[in-house]
């Protein structure tokens, strides 16, 4: 055999490798080698330049020193619960509500839907407009002759965060929807049948029989929501840009002012290692039993 | 048991279902307003004048609409010192949407293919691992990428953002082509093997002709993702090379001169007008790319 055939062979051979080996070695550089490169980063005494001394944990003990991170942790502890609570109520009772076969629903859903199409900071300008205190809401509803209201949340520090719950739940809410309709829709015909010819009502037939066969999605809705709740930076820019003062910070926004207007390295590499130790604690057990679910 | 068991829990029939469902057509109303609301809000305000806005009702239809707030947010409202309103992000934006979405989406087609069809050892593993880089929080990649930029000669263009965006898009592309392509039987493959087609012929004559609903859930999904994007925008680029999404958070949140809620509102809608478009010409393919990657926030 010529020798010059073989090299032709070879790469025919391996050439799936050679096409998923630049990819695969992207992917370790700029997610595994940079996540290092944080983790290590977070051991140093990194401030306005990067140190490559080990330093042990001195930047998780100034963390865990600094009150803003208190009110970054607690902020995120409110606007997750009420951001998952809100969109799961309003995601199921939507859900269920459209599943009685009514004959806009197509139109309905898209409704309901279009805010995922947005940006956070659109949802955000527009909803730092609706609740500005002096022109909005406030303003319409004292119109309406109710001369003392007041509703003021968005500059007020002990209520700013929950603007933030109001245009987040707008904005993911008919994301669930769509999530639980799709279940539901996966339910088996003879059962609703059955449930029927049993006399159960309607109430009795979605929260005995329905709900329970749909727990699955309950489980992913859960997953998708902490997700864009820890991860979440960009509606709180738009909507407070974290103030007043540093009120609704979260961890997200938190990591971008130390590292990038506070140029403390160290100390942001922590709380970002921080947010991703949280983020593996919800996501890899569900990777986990999903590539196990649908692998081979 | 009729037909009519099956239609829906709620029945049309009696006099209580009938009650029923008019609290149905009332609850699902309110939403529509709910969700309706604040589009509605934007594109009124944007058309009324800052007299009109001060002294009206937020709710109120604009008495003499008048584009004027959209002209000055497409080209002179002021981001910061330069007044050149939207226009040249947008075309920022656009600039960095359109290769890194073709990038990402071929690259992604590329590797799902190799990884389901032409199956080596390790291709689990190697997907597995590839898939993390969906659900990590950016945050932990920022100041390596920011430093990873400056050495390349990349920091602050939108060149560095394409490359960005290609890198961390990556993940979701191959997640939904690999998920395609499995469903694909392998007995094509094995026969166009036999005669004597190659990896690339298979991939061009083969597979692509049959993946057009997947290019199309991908293109419109890293689309959306990509023009929405924010963090990535603020992160790696200054003034002249911001995506759209930036400068707008730069006009609503300036402190100087007198706050034109109009010209913010029309400079909202300009930014969320191209991944609008998509939404409603292409609603049915976004929901696919939301059912498959939501994850990836």
């Amino acid at each position: 055999m010529p020798t010059r055939r073989i090299p032709a062979q070879w790469i025919e051979r391996h050439l799936p490798k050679l096409v998923v080996s630049p990819l695969f070695a992207a992917s370790l550089l700029f997610v595994y080698g940079f996540i290092a490169w944080t983790l290590y980063i977070s051991f140093t005494r990194s401030a306005v330049l990067p140190s490559y001394e080990f330093a042990g944990f001195i930047q998780y003990e100034r963390l865990w020193d600094t009150p803003r991170w208190y009110v970054a942790l607690t902020n995120l502890f409110i606007f997750s619960g009420l951001f998952m609570v809100g969109c799961m109520a309003i995601g199921i009772l939507l859900a269920i509500l459209l599943d009685q076969r009514i004959r806009i629903e197509g139109t309905i859903r898209a409704i309901y839907l279009y805010p995922m199409a947005l940006s956070f900071i659109v949802t955000g300008t527009a909803w730092k407009w609706i609740l500005n205190p002096g022109l909005g809401l406030e303003h319409v509803i004292r119109g309406w002759g109710f001369e003392n209201f007041r509703f003021d949340w968005l500059v007020n520090p002990d209520m700013a965060i929950y603007t933030v719950v109001i245009a987040g739940v707008w904005q993911s809410s008919g994301y669930v929807m769509a999530l639980f309709l799709a279940g539901l829709r996966s339910v088996d015909d003879e059962i609703l049948k059955a449930a029927a010819i049993d006399g159960a009502g309607p109430i009795r037939t979605y929260s005995s029989i329905i709900l329970p066969i749909v727990r699955p999605v309950f489980l992913s809705a859960f997953i998708i929501l902490a997700h864009l709740a820890i991860k979440s930076f960009d509606l709180v820019m738009a909507l407070t840009g974290g103030g007043p003062g540093y009120a609704t910070d979260m961890p997200a926004t938190f990591m971008y002012s130390f590292a990038f207007q506070r140029s403390e390295l160290g100390e942001a590499a922590a709380s970002a290692v921080m947010m991703l130790v949280t983020v593996i604690a919800i996501i890899v057990p569900y990777l986990y039993s999903e590539l196990r679910r649908t692998g081979r | 048991m009729t037909r009519t068991a099956i239609d829906g829990i709620v029945r049309p029939k009696g006099a209580r279902n009938r009650v029923l469902r008019f609290l149905l057509f009332f609850i699902l109303g309110l939403f529509v307003l709910y969700y309706l609301l604040p589009l509605f809000v934007m594109v009124a305000t944007s058309l009324k004048s800052l007299e009109e806005i001060r002294g009206g009702s937020l709710l109120s239809l604009p008495r003499n609409p008048s584009f004027d707030a959209w002209g000055k947010a497409w080209d002179s409202a002021c981001v910061g010192v330069r007044c050149n309103g939207l226009r040249p992000y947008m075309w920022n934006s656009v600039a960095m949407v359109v290769p890194a979405v073709l990038i990402s989406t071929t690259l992604g087609a590329l590797n799902g293919y190799a990884l389901t069809k032409w199956r080596f050892r390790g291709a689990d593993t190697i997907f597995a691992l590839m898939l993390f880089g969906a659900f990590i929080p950016f945050q932990v990649v920022l100041l390596p990428m920011a430093r990873t930029l400056g050495l390349m000669g990349l920091a602050g263009s939108v060149t560095g953002l394409i490359f960005v965006h290609t890198v961390y898009g990556l993940a979701f592309t191959t997640l939904y082509f690999r998920n395609f392509f499995i469903g694909v039987s392998d007995g094509i493959v094995q026969a166009a093997k036999i005669d004597g087609a190659g990896f690339f012929r298979i991939f061009f004559h083969v597979m692509l002709p049959m993946a057009p609903p997947a290019i199309v859930v991908t293109v419109i999904w890293q689309f959306t993702q990509i023009w929405n994007d924010f963090l990535f925008g603020i992160a790696f680029t200054v003034g002249d090379s911001n995506p759209v999404t930036v400068a707008l958070n730069n006009i609503v949140n300036t402190s100087t001169g007198v706050k034109e809620y109009n010209v913010d509102m029309a400079a909202a809608i300009l930014a969320a007008l191209p991944t609008l478009l998509v939404y409603v010409v292409a609603g049915k393919y976004f929901v696919r790319g939301l059912a498959a990657g939501a994850l990836k926030g």
